[in-house]
């Protein structure tokens, strides 16, 4: 047990067994972002996943939007320790978005507009385990929380999930993304606190 | 970079404004810190229950002292303990300093603007300390437009006010509530005109460094784009909640 501060109780709900460790709940959606928001229009939208033999996978918006969507409910943890329970998005999932692509590499840097970067293993990806969400909550996906699509990996710290994603690289090996050359942890679970370096 | 948890001393509590005040700790081993860092503070209580916030470091220090600046927040969990019971000679939980985007670095010649919204100002003085420490000095021009909501809620005043004696510092004031009285200044929220007239013109190529409110931050940050100043010089720093817009 670390350092007792006498006279501190704080608010009890660390029982909640949904919530990792060094984690509290927030009611709010607070927005975390490196820079300004970028506003891209859908019809300026486009996804890509870009294989290591130069294969490009397109879907533009309307593309996007005919494939099959999933509704999902998820907890999301931010590493800057807030934690938000039960939080609905829809979107594509990527088992559907890879269904017809070719590759053998195990890692994938997502790219957002806007320049932003973070590395995630094809796994984590894969078996109903990521989405392209653009609709939070039943509403659009506002700009400042990603939209007009982010990734969304609950499973991982948000940092993962970005923002105004715009597109997956096949990587050979795993490389540090935006936050994870700034310190941050390379594969960032939650459940065992890997929040730094 | 020190990313585990380690026991920092409690050396010196200043009451900065009614609502916020400034700690200065100890941490053994350290070795000096980036402006605009941040640690994360945790508090354990009597039956082991803990809580962690993360609050940005205000000074520039060279050794194995720190100062964090924490305002009170109305529905705080850790702030008002921080603000009203931690006193000198207590031990807390630290970790970090962390950071290393939304920093200032000293060999940087490039003009800079730093936008503040209340306590947003704190990674923001990290960087005028640090600028002003700077040694061989520092020439780049440093300029802060610092939102409050009154007089009395500036961090700072007079440091700030010594500092900007010098011509490589100059600090705007925009008062949302409640201005200097005989000032005949009317207090109004930040907006695109005020904004664009008090920051470093687009030519002057400056890095930008914004903290604040989410709301206010989002705004400010947009205004900025869209008067041409490039979204890449842009680093912005939102502190959670659901503050007020500027």
């Amino acid at each position: 047990m670390g350092i007792v501060s006498p006279g501190f109780f704080g608010r009890r709900r660390r029982d909640d067994p949904a919530l990792p460790p060094g984690q509290y709940l927030t009611e709010g959606f607070p927005v975390l972002s490196a820079g300004p928001t970028p506003r891209i229009a859908p019809d300026e939208w486009e996804f890509t996943i870009t294989t290591e033999t130069d294969q490009v996978h397109r879907w533009s918006w309307d593309e996007f939007l005919a494939l099959k969507q999933d509704d999902v409910t998820q907890d999301i943890h931010c590493v800057t320790s807030w934690s938000k329970l039960g939080t609905s998005w829809r979107g594509v999932s990527l088992d559907t978005l890879f269904e017809s692509v070719e590759s053998d590499c195990e890692f994938t840097m997502a790219h957002s507009y806007g320049g932003y970067t973070t590395n995630v293993p094809l796994d984590d990806l894969l078996g109903g385990k990521a989405w392209i969400a653009h609709e939070f909550d039943g509403e659009t996906l506002e700009p400042a929380h990603g939209g007009p699509a982010r990734l969304l990996v609950p499973h991982l710290y948000f940092w993962k999930s970005a923002k105004w994603v715009r597109g997956l690289e096949m990587l050979r090996q795993d490389e540090p993304g935006f936050w994870e050359s700034n310190g941050y942890h390379m594969y960032g679970d939650p459940w065992r606190e890997e929040r730094y370096w | 970079m020190r990313t585990g948890w380690n026991v920092a001393e409690v050396i010196g509590v200043t009451q900065e404004t009614r609502t916020a005040r400034t700690l200065r700790l100890r941490l053994p081993g350290l070795t000096g810190h980036r402006p605009g860092q941040h640690v994360d503070v945790r508090l354990t209580a009597e039956d082991g229950y803990t809580a962690v916030r993360s609050y940005s470091v205000a000074s520039a220090l060279p050794g194995d002292e720190l100062e964090l600046t924490v305002e009170e927040l109305d529905d705080g969990e850790v702030s008002p303990y921080l603000v009203h019971q931690v006193a000198v000679g207590d031990q807390l939980e630290v970790r970090g300093p962390v950071g290393g985007w939304f920093v200032w670095d000293p060999a940087d010649p490039s003009p800079v603007q730093l936008i503040a919204g209340g306590s947003g100002v704190v990674p923001l003085m990290a960087m005028i300390r640090a600028h002003a420490a700077a040694s061989p000095g520092s020439t780049a021009p440093f300029r802060l437009l610092y939102s409050v909501r009154s007089p009395d809620s500036g961090y700072y005043s007079a440091e700030l006010d010594e500092l900007a004696r010098s011509p490589l510092l100059s600090v705007t004031y925009v008062y949302t509530r409640e201005a200097p009285a005989g000032s005949g200044i009317t207090p109004h929220r930040l907006d695109a005109a005020t904004l664009l007239a008090a920051v470093l013109p687009v030519d002057d190529h400056p890095a930008f460094f914004i903290c604040g409110a989410t709301a206010f931050v989002e705004t400010v940050a947009d205004w900025l784009v869209r008067a041409g100043y490039p979204a890449d010089r842009i680093k912005t720093e939102r502190y959670g909640g659901t503050g007020s817009r500027p």
